[in-house]
């Protein structure tokens, strides 16, 4: 008499026996599927998104350099507003490893127009600025039409609009400031070391001392260091500006300020990957219904399939196998969806799209969890019902 | 002549009702046997003990030398997967498949690889003779023709016992005759047949009678 022990399923059949189920009512997986498909599409989407916006602000950044810093007048210990003294751009060019410094002055109480005719207090938010003819150079900027002051246009009635401006003045010939036109020169491309300048109306320095009452204040100095040394400029940029008061100077680095904007929408990623979550969560209850009803339906089977020799273990397996196929196929189905947002989202950005493999992992490791979890319980019940019972069902 | 099955004072009692009174049975190898009786009689009762899909009240119930009893769910499993052949009165064939792999199916669990599951399906099928139906699903084939294919599926994994529960309950009586002649050729060739049945023409022409009556061997 020959000691019985039952063979073991080999895992080709476990595989095939996990699709029967699911092959048998395609819809219903196909359905049950989709929820933990939206779920991981949405978090695979969200990690693809922030992930691709990091590529491109990294070679951004590279391409722009990190090596700039911005002086700022701050204010008194009263709360006014300071100045920076007129020998500060002149000081700051001193500082050995500057390699180039230029400033810009903010013309107070002056209001742009398209024309004439435009009645006082519509300004539309832009600012006068008065520039230096080396400021293009220096904060990396582009033109995207005309020319750039030269030494003639600067000591005279003529501007250069910043991108923002430009958009909100429209394609004008002249524009209208303090009862005068300004003939429009050139065009800037935006700046995105120094932001501030998509909304300035830019004029010679020279110009805006003739016709503006402009009073030579740099409210605003650029400078360039050599890369290794950002951190020795910063520590003496304040002290060199304004040796007398060097609290009332504000130093910063505009790519730092980038990083931090980007890190801003970080929250709202988090939220995304919330709301992933809980879609994930949804899904795999999904799936635990759907795997619920398969055992209720199939009990004939499972009576069968005992009678066959299946084992209590065999047959839990089974269930376990189809539950781990069923979200299976939700979460591949889930990154192929993530990754196409990711591509199509980076596409219209203009970014490099990257989806990191970890996320890719994890997602597909999120959904075998869930399949295990789902399945487990819908799989014990299978396995404990009576044989007898089960064939009676039929 | 070896024993088979050996049921002593057998006693199968659900809450209110006692199915089965210490009931004896001894079927030795090779026979052929119909299990009658009217329904309640407590027949489906001892044909689900004698498969091992159910334990006694009380008694001991002895198949192909085991005591079952002694045996834990995972052997009696491995019990019903090499020794022990069903065919019921609603086939059970997965609908979606055809014959060759509802057949093949019934190996699943004895170990065998799929190739060797499928050439011994062909053989067991070609034995009942749908040699020419081994791609057709249940839905195409008739109703004697489903029920051969459950028995060949039974007999696929060449087991010591068949155990059929109202195998022509569902078949009319031209099909039903067929699978009786059937079973009777299974039993020519070695296998010991117990066949439940209520139709007294078909017990008549067994070999051996187990008449039943309020869970009693009569």
């Amino acid at each position: 008499m020959a000691a019985l022990s039952p063979a073991r399923l080999r895992l080709s059949d476990l595989l095939r026996l996990g699709g029967y189920g699911l092959r048998s009512r395609p819809l219903r997986a196909v359905l049950s599927a989709l929820g933990i498909a939206i779920g991981i599409a949405a978090m695979v989407s969200v990690v693809g998104i922030s992930t691709s916006g990091q590529a491109d602000l990294d070679e951004e950044l590279a391409a722009l350099g990190t090596n700039m810093l911005t002086v700022a007048p701050g204010r008194t210990m009263f709360g006014d507003d300071a100045t920076l003294p007129d020998d500060a751009l002149d000081m700051i060019r001193r500082i050995g490893p500057v390699t180039s410094a230029t400033a810009v002055g903010s013309v107070g109480d002056t209001s742009v127009y398209r024309t004439d005719r435009i009645p006082p207090g519509e300004t539309g938010g832009l600012s006068v600025v008065a520039a230096q003819l080396d400021l293009l150079g220096t904060v990396d900027a582009e033109l995207a039409g005309g020319r750039w002051l030269n030494a003639a246009t600067a000591r005279y009635p003529a501007v250069v609009l910043g991108a923002a401006a430009a958009r909100r003045l429209g394609d004008v010939p002249a524009v209208y400031i303090e009862g005068r036109h300004y003939p429009v020169v050139g065009v800037l491309r935006t700046v995105p070391l120094a932001p501030e300048l998509d909304n300035a109306v830019l004029v010679g320095w020279d110009a805006a001392k003739s016709y503006l009452d402009f009073d030579g204040h740099a409210t605003r100095v650029y400078t360039r260091s050599i890369e290794s040394q950002v951190e020795a400029v910063r520590g003496v940029l304040a002290a060199t500006a304004n040796p007398r008061n060097p609290d009332q100077v504000d130093v910063s680095n505009p790519s730092d300020a980038l990083i931090a904007q980007r890190a801003a929408s970080s929250t709202f990623n988090s939220l995304l990957l919330g709301l992933g979550a809980v879609a994930l969560l949804v899904g795999g209850i999904g799936v635990a219904n759907t795997m619920v009803i398969s055992v209720l339906e199939r009990r004939a089977e499972i009576g069968l399939r005992r009678s066959l020799g299946a084992t209590r273990g065999q047959v839990r397996t089974q269930f376990v196998a189809e539950s781990l196929l069923l979200s299976l196929l939700g979460g591949v189905g889930g990154v192929l969806g993530g990754c196409l947002v990711t591509f199509v989202y980076a596409g219209t950005q203009r970014w490099p799209a990257v989806v990191p493999l970890w996320a890719i992992a994890g997602g597909l490791g999120a959904t075998l969890l869930i399949g295990a979890v789902a399945g487990l319980y819908p799989a014990i019940r299978a396995a404990r019902l009576a044989p007898t019972e089960a064939l009676a069902a039929a | 002549m070896t024993t088979v099955i050996e049921l002593e004072r057998v006693t199968k009692s659900y809450p209110g009702v006692t199915a089965l009174h210490e009931v004896d049975l001894t079927v030795g190898h090779g026979e052929l046997i119909a299990i009658v009786g009217p329904s309640g009689s407590g027949k489906s009762t001892m044909l689900n003990l004698i498969g091992t899909l159910d334990r006694p009240t009380s008694g001991t119930v002895r198949i192909d030398g085991h005591d079952v009893a002694s045996l834990s769910d995972r052997q009696l499993s491995a019990l019903r997967a090499r020794r022990i052949g069903f065919v019921f009165q609603s086939f059970h064939l997965a609908p979606g498949r055809d014959a060759r792999t509802n057949v093949a199916d019934g190996l699943l669990y004895t170990g065998l690889a799929r190739r060797e599951r499928e050439r011994r399906a062909e053989n067991a099928l070609v034995r009942v003779g749908l040699g020419d139906r081994l791609g057709h699903r249940p839905h195409q084939l008739s109703g004697g023709e489903r029920q051969r294919v459950a028995v060949a599926r039974a007999v696929a994994g060449d087991p010591a016992v068949l155990l059929a529960d109202e195998p022509t309950g569902n078949l009319d009586s031209a099909s039903g005759a067929g699978v009786v002649e059937l079973l009777r050729e299974l039993n020519a060739a070695g296998t010991t047949v117990l066949v439940i049945t209520h139709d007294h023409e078909i017990a008549g022409s067994l070999p051996r009678q187990v008449p039943m009556l309020d869970g009693r061997v009569v």
